[in-house]
């Protein structure tokens, strides 16, 4: 028998029985209304008149100046409602649970993003939300906890293992074990059993699709480069997509190096990683020879999980996409230059890339492009920035 | 070779699963056997992983417990390994499949069979994903034993149409741990398996009392109880296997009960 999702040997469907029947329902659903022309037609109406897109591919004349190579464009998914690239997977997911006829969603977070957007299409869309939160993460992101609570989500701080975004995953999936009959889960990135890592790129890939049509009309050709970070992976994902068939187009996936890929410290999957089989997918993971799940580390919450998405797993062992590691200090430094240069506070998150965007472009030279994607605003990051710089504020 | 089916043979099995290494391997090597003296028919053994999504909080507090005190796969294996002569009775490993996958499929299931383990029970690796594990399976003489859910309804003829060893029924939705009532129609899965096999069915996931092993002894032909077991082992740590040894010879009387029915 052939499994299904996979992508390359990667992926898969890797969940107990018991969720077997809901996960097939959610592909049989996906399947009938990824292309019903009401679905997208609703789909399209949320995306535009409420998340806000397109989003803006802005020219950082400054910036692309002051390193004196390439000429630097940022992909302003932090303009996005909600405040990052996480809105375009919600909708498209909340909307389908709707059309399932659920009433509830429940849904997984790191740095707490994916869990106010679900909490914020939830609320638009009149459905039940629990969100699983690391109790770690809770601490390091309690503006948004209250955030969810506010657009009326419940919020459940997971502490088990190492109460982060891995043990909020699997908190997710054990809630969903025991209630699928009118609950989705709506997973928040290109991981997990199959169809999630295929539901969220697809419902992500506006990013890279915008990108190119944006790119055309400004500059009548492709990037050199696209530049994104990458924590389970779904706004470079989104970001890569389109530009997976243009070979000469670089794609390059920026990964939490925390304290240094050398020391235990960092969420650096593809650097650090080797082949294991959790969270419902054939993947690269972080953890140790017998197969237990690493407990990693990033300043950012949103890259400070041990695995990867299968798709990109598989785009690196073609060499696709090339992926580097990038340090707490480098993303941090990253995350000031860009607010002093263009105005822009990034999350910490897409620091990372913008962090390697600052390495590259004075390799280049000015006829070439490189396109950040900024994945989600800094604001939530303000006041853990001042604590790593010393300065002791709490939100 | 497989002595899976014989643990069913002309009883109701009652089937005790104890995570390995926990709270330590010796007392993984004392349980073994004193659990077989206590009448258990099959023993599942949980290798601890760090990331059990199947489990519920007490299952998991045993993973935490047996990594912390330095359980790993070849320890486990080497534990039981020590004790295997002392044990007559059918030893199943319950595993994610990460373990399996890290340790590599070929040396795992080589060093099973060296331990005397007669099946692998993998809860995160369903039908479609099973050729992973198959033909390695195959190739050792090991049964690879498949699950059933409450919310597996047409699946369950495919399912138990291949299935080894035994199947396992899984009595509830949501994960392992002490449930007060079952509410799933058991009988109603059993009935289906039996359209396509008979292969024996033991009931588990939710089982604590003597009163519900009786009962889903007397719809199946075993049941499991993990939990309710660990949580005494939980309990008493070091000191627990004459807990535990009590509590099986209990629950066992309870499932022999269940035979007088038929």
């Amino acid at each position: 028998m052939e499994s299904k999702g996979r992508f390359g040997k990667y992926g898969g469907q890797f969940v107990p029985e018991t969720l077997m029947n809901a996960v097939g329902e959610l592909e049989e659903a996906y399947d009938k209304y990824k292309n019903d022309p009401e679905f997208n037609r609703e789909l399209k109406d949320l995306l535009e008149n409420y998340a806000g897109r397109p989003s803006l591919l802005y020219e950082a004349k400054k910036m692309s100046r002051d390193l004196g190579g390439a000429k630097i464009y940022l992909k302003r998914e932090d303009l996005n409602h909600t405040g990052s690239h996480k809105i375009n997977n919600v909708l498209g997911q909340v909307l389908l649970a709707k059309k399932m006829g659920k009433t509830r969603v429940i849904a997984e977070t790191g740095a707490g993003q994916h869990g106010v957007a679900t909490a914020t299409a939830a609320a638009l869309m009149d459905m039940e939300c629990e969100v699983f939160m690391g109790e770690e993460d809770t601490k390091r992101q309690a503006l948004n906890v209250y955030r969810m609570k506010l657009l009326g989500a419940k919020v459940h701080p997971v502490t088990t293992g190492t109460m982060t975004l891995k043990d909020a995953v699997n908190e997710t999936m054990r809630e969903w074990a025991g209630r699928m009959e009118d609950t989705l889960y709506v997973l928040g990135s290109v991981m997990g059993p199959h169809p999630f890592p295929t539901i969220v790129r697809d419902f992500q890939k506006i990013i890279g699709r915008e990108i190119k049509e944006q790119l055309m009309e400004r500059e009548g050709r492709l990037p050199d480069a696209v530049i994104a970070c990458v924590g389970g992976g779904s706004n470079s994902m989104g970001a890569f997509y389109e530009f997976i068939p243009d070979k000469e187009v670089r794609l390059i996936g920026c990964e939490a190096a925390g304290l240094g890929i050398n020391t235990e410290k960092h969420a650096a999957t593809i650097a650090r990683g080797t082949g294991g089989i959790f969270h419902g997918m054939k993947s690269l993971f972080c953890q140790n020879q017998d197969g237990q799940i690493a407990p990693v580390y990033s300043i950012s919450a949103g890259l400070d999980y041990p695995g990867i998405g299968p798709e990109h797993a598989m785009l690196a062992a073609e060499g696709r996409a090339q992926y580097v590691p990038v340090t707490d200090e480098e993303a941090v430094q990253a995350f000031e230059y860009l607010s002093k240069m263009e105005g822009i506070i990034p999350a910490v998150e897409s620091a990372h890339a913008v962090a390697y965007a600052m390495k590259l472009a004075p390799t280049m030279n000015k006829e070439q492009i490189i396109v950040v994607n900024i994945s989600g605003r800094g604001d939530k990051d303000v006041a853990a920035i001042a604590r790593y710089r010393g300065v002791q504020i709490y939100e | 070779m497989n002595r899976i089916k014989e643990a069913f043979e002309n009883k109701k099995a009652f089937i005790p699963f104890i995570t390995g290494g926990d709270p330590s391997l010796e007392v993984t090597k004392k349980l073994l056997p004193a659990l077989e003296e206590a009448g258990a028919d099959l023993i599942e053994v949980g290798i601890p992983f760090s990331d059990p999504i199947a489990e519920g909080p007490v299952i998991q507090e045993a993973d935490v417990r047996a990594l912390s005190a330095g359980c790993t796969t070849d320890k486990l294996f080497d534990a039981i390994s020590e004790v295997q002569e002392q044990i007559h009775i059918p030893l199943v490993f319950m595993t994610y499949i990460n373990a399996v996958y890290t340790y590599g499929k070929e040396r795992f299931m080589k060093r099973c069979v060296e331990c005397g383990i007669s099946g692998v029970i993998v809860p995160d690796m369903p039908f479609e994903e099973k050729h992973e594990l198959a033909e390695v399976c195959r190739q050792y003489g090991l049964e690879l034993v498949s699950l059933i859910a409450p919310t597996s309804h047409d699946r369950i003829c495919r399912i138990a149409k291949e299935a080894e060893g035994f199947l396992y029924c899984v009595s509830s939705l949501g994960v392992t741990g002490v449930r007060s009532e079952i509410t799933t129609n058991v009988a109603e899965m059993i009935e289906r398996v039996r359209e396509v096999t008979e292969i024996p069915c033991a009931v588990g996931f939710g089982i604590s009392t003597p009163k519900q092993a009786r009962e889903m002894a007397e719809v199946a032909d075993g049941a499991i109880v993990g939990s309710a077991i660990v949580k005494i082992i939980a309990a008493y740590g070091e000191e627990c296997v004459p807990h535990v040894t009590k509590y099986v010879r209990e629950m066992k009387a309870a499932v022999a009960l269940a035979e007088q029915g038929h």
